[in-house]
């Protein structure tokens, strides 16, 4: 038989398109965790174009914050982010305080930055443990989900809920925080170092964590940077920005001595991992200095300020405590705010997560908009998925974070 | 600022700026975004280092006190090597309003671009890909805007029935 001459090349091309294969991949998948949905074309195992497709949850956040006021709306923002909400709260309440120009108590200063730091821990533990899950290492999971699970007991003592604890207040906090819940917390600084120790014994010279890590999602320097990518994800191409560190607030210019960046150089799924578990000791460190340092004092602003909202007792047992209820409640009443516009941003868990607030005035925010971090992260995961199998699609989006509700506006 | 300075000389003229608390703001009307928006930013980018665009949103001044142009976009703008941040508000009006895209300066505008779009219906010509992002592409409204009523025009409900069979 004689041998054929080879095709032209412009046929291939035109064959090659009916080789490869559509996948879609989520909403709902084990290895998604939440509605992702990802439409990957596929030649055999490897990935040739990936798409993600979203807004699945039409939650309605920015819309729902032009229509509920300052306080109101920390229990939409705390659903943003379920994995660390108090670290949006905090978020979104500086960014109040700083339309308003108030400037909280020490007190709450450092409460409110040992809240975000837990928070911080507790969704790097998940992302961590979720990621290793996916890669077929189970204990590591358990052994996050553990440490967790004490997170969120601190919080339930603060706060009395576990998941949404609508915390902060307009100056200041719902409530300050007792004896036990510094025991507590005391408690975790104890425990902490052996979970993350035994955690980093699992996965970091593990055979198969690495060799389904390393190399895997590479994002250089520059592509980081331009394409607004923040948080862990930036550092461990090597961005060394931290808005801890660059913005001082809260609490962390005193304790800026007692935390460092941690940053990473590879820019692939490995080094993100490194970088969250770098991070979490950080984190570590900072609530060990602020609970031992903690100040005394008030947790909210003065009274005479007309911006808190006054504690039970002197709702109920002072006139001056009445009236000030009142007019934080009646909806004719309420604050008295700039017509202006300010941005507040905050180093959270997956980056910086900032909010835009113009106010008109009124009590209500004439446009709350947020700039969440996994809407940038996941537009960076097409680029970062191509070339690539399809058994990486996991621990990439491990390696990302994706929260959906993030996700949606 | 001395990057406010280095604007002026190069664009005399062409914005306005103001400052509240620790944000500064470059404000460039409805009527001069078309030419001098982009090679602002351009020059922002390339010359003066701001290299991050940390944020992209929308506002909507509809009843706003004061307010003289309804649409608006927020150019959040970092610059990494020193930590400045600048604000850049551009403007743009009914019908049909347009602002030139930033997607060939920043990559990670191109989501960003699309959700001001389908929120808004703000137009970005330059996009590579200006679809919908977050509502289904059989709609028709734009629900950011301040006429848009918290319940809905009622496209929901309106929306064509897909069977079994055709599907």
């Amino acid at each position: 038989m004689p041998i054929e001459a080879a095709a032209p090349v412009e046929d291939l091309a035109g064959a090659d398109q009916e080789f490869l294969y559509t996948l879609n991949f989520g909403p709902q998948h084990p290895a998604t965790h939440t509605t992702l949905r990802l439409i990957l074309t596929l030649d055999g195992e490897t990935i040739v174009k990936a798409v993600p497709d979203i807004g699945y949850l039409h939650s309605g956040f920015e819309k729902l914050g032009e229509d509920l006021d300052f306080n109101q709306y920390v229990t939409i923002v705390d659903r943003m982010n379920y994995i660390s909400p108090v670290a949006n709260e905090v978020a979104w309440h500086h960014t109040i305080e700083k339309l308003i120009g108030i400037e909280i108590t020490p007190r709450c200063k450092y409460i409110r930055t040992i809240l975000a730091e837990l928070a911080r821990i507790s969704d790097h533990l998940l992302c961590v443990g979720a990621a290793a899950l996916d890669l077929g290492a189970l204990t590591a999971f358990l052994y996050a989900f553990n440490a967790r699970e004490k997170v969120y007991n601190i919080i339930e003592s603060t706060a009395g809920q576990r998941f949404h604890p609508s915390y902060t207040r307009v100056g200041g906090l719902m409530a300050d925080i007792s004896d036990d819940v510094v025991d507590l917390i005391r408690d975790f600084v104890k425990t902490f170092p052996k979970v993350h120790a035994d955690i980093v014994r699992l996965l970091n010279r593990n055979r198969i964590f690495i060799d389904r890590t390393k190399g895997i999602g590479v994002l250089s320097k520059e592509d980081a940077i331009n394409t607004s990518c923040s948080g862990p994800v930036a550092r461990a191409s090597g961005v060394v920005r931290d808005l801890r560190k660059d913005e001082p607030y809260l609490a962390y210019k005193e304790l800026a001595g007692s935390f460092k960046i941690v940053c990473g150089k590879g820019g692939d799924c490995y080094n993100r991992y490194l970088v969250r578990m770098g991070e979490m000791l950080e984190s570590w460190k900072i609530i060990h200095a602020a609970v031992e340092n903690l100040p005394t004092g008030p947790v909210n602003v003065d009274l005479n300020d007309k911006l808190t909202i006054p504690d039970k007792s002197a709702t109920y047992r002072s006139i001056e405590g009445l009236i000030q209820h009142f007019e934080l409640f009646m909806w004719n009443r309420r604050w008295e705010t700039p017509t202006e516009e300010v941005y507040g941003a905050h180093e959270t868990a997956n980056g910086e997560l900032g909010f835009y607030v113009v106010a008109d005035g009124g009590g209500k925010a004439f446009r709350a908009r947020t700039r969440p971090p996994s809407f940038i992260h996941f537009a960076v995961f097409p680029m970062m998925m191509e070339g690539h199998q399809i058994s990486d699609v996991p621990a990439v989006l491990g390696s990302l974070n994706i929260i959906a509700a993030e996700l949606d506006r | 600022m001395p990057v406010l300075d280095t604007l002026n000389a190069k664009f005399a003229g062409a914005f306005t700026t103001s400052a509240f608390r620790d944000n500064h703001r470059v404000l460039v009307s409805a009527e001069k975004t078309p030419v001098v928006l982009f090679p602002l930013l351009k020059c922002l980018k390339d010359e003066l280092g701001f290299d991050f665009l940390a944020e992209l949103g929308g506002i909507d001044y509809l009843g706003y006190p004061d307010a003289t142009d309804r649409f608006c976009v927020v150019y959040g703008l970092t610059n990494t090597t020193t930590g400045e941040r600048l604000f850049v508000k551009a403007f743009a009006n009914d019908p049909g309003p347009e602002l030139p895209s930033v997607v060939e300066l920043w990559r990670g505008a191109d989501w960003m671009e699309r959700e001001v779009y389908d929120m808004y219906g703000v137009r970005f010509p330059g996009h590579p890909d200006l679809r919908r992002i977050l509502m289904p592409s059989e709609y028709t409204a734009h629900p950011l805007r301040k006429d848009y009523p918290l319940r809905g025009h009622g496209e929901r409900h309106n929306f064509p029935t897909v069977t079994r069979a055709d599907s």
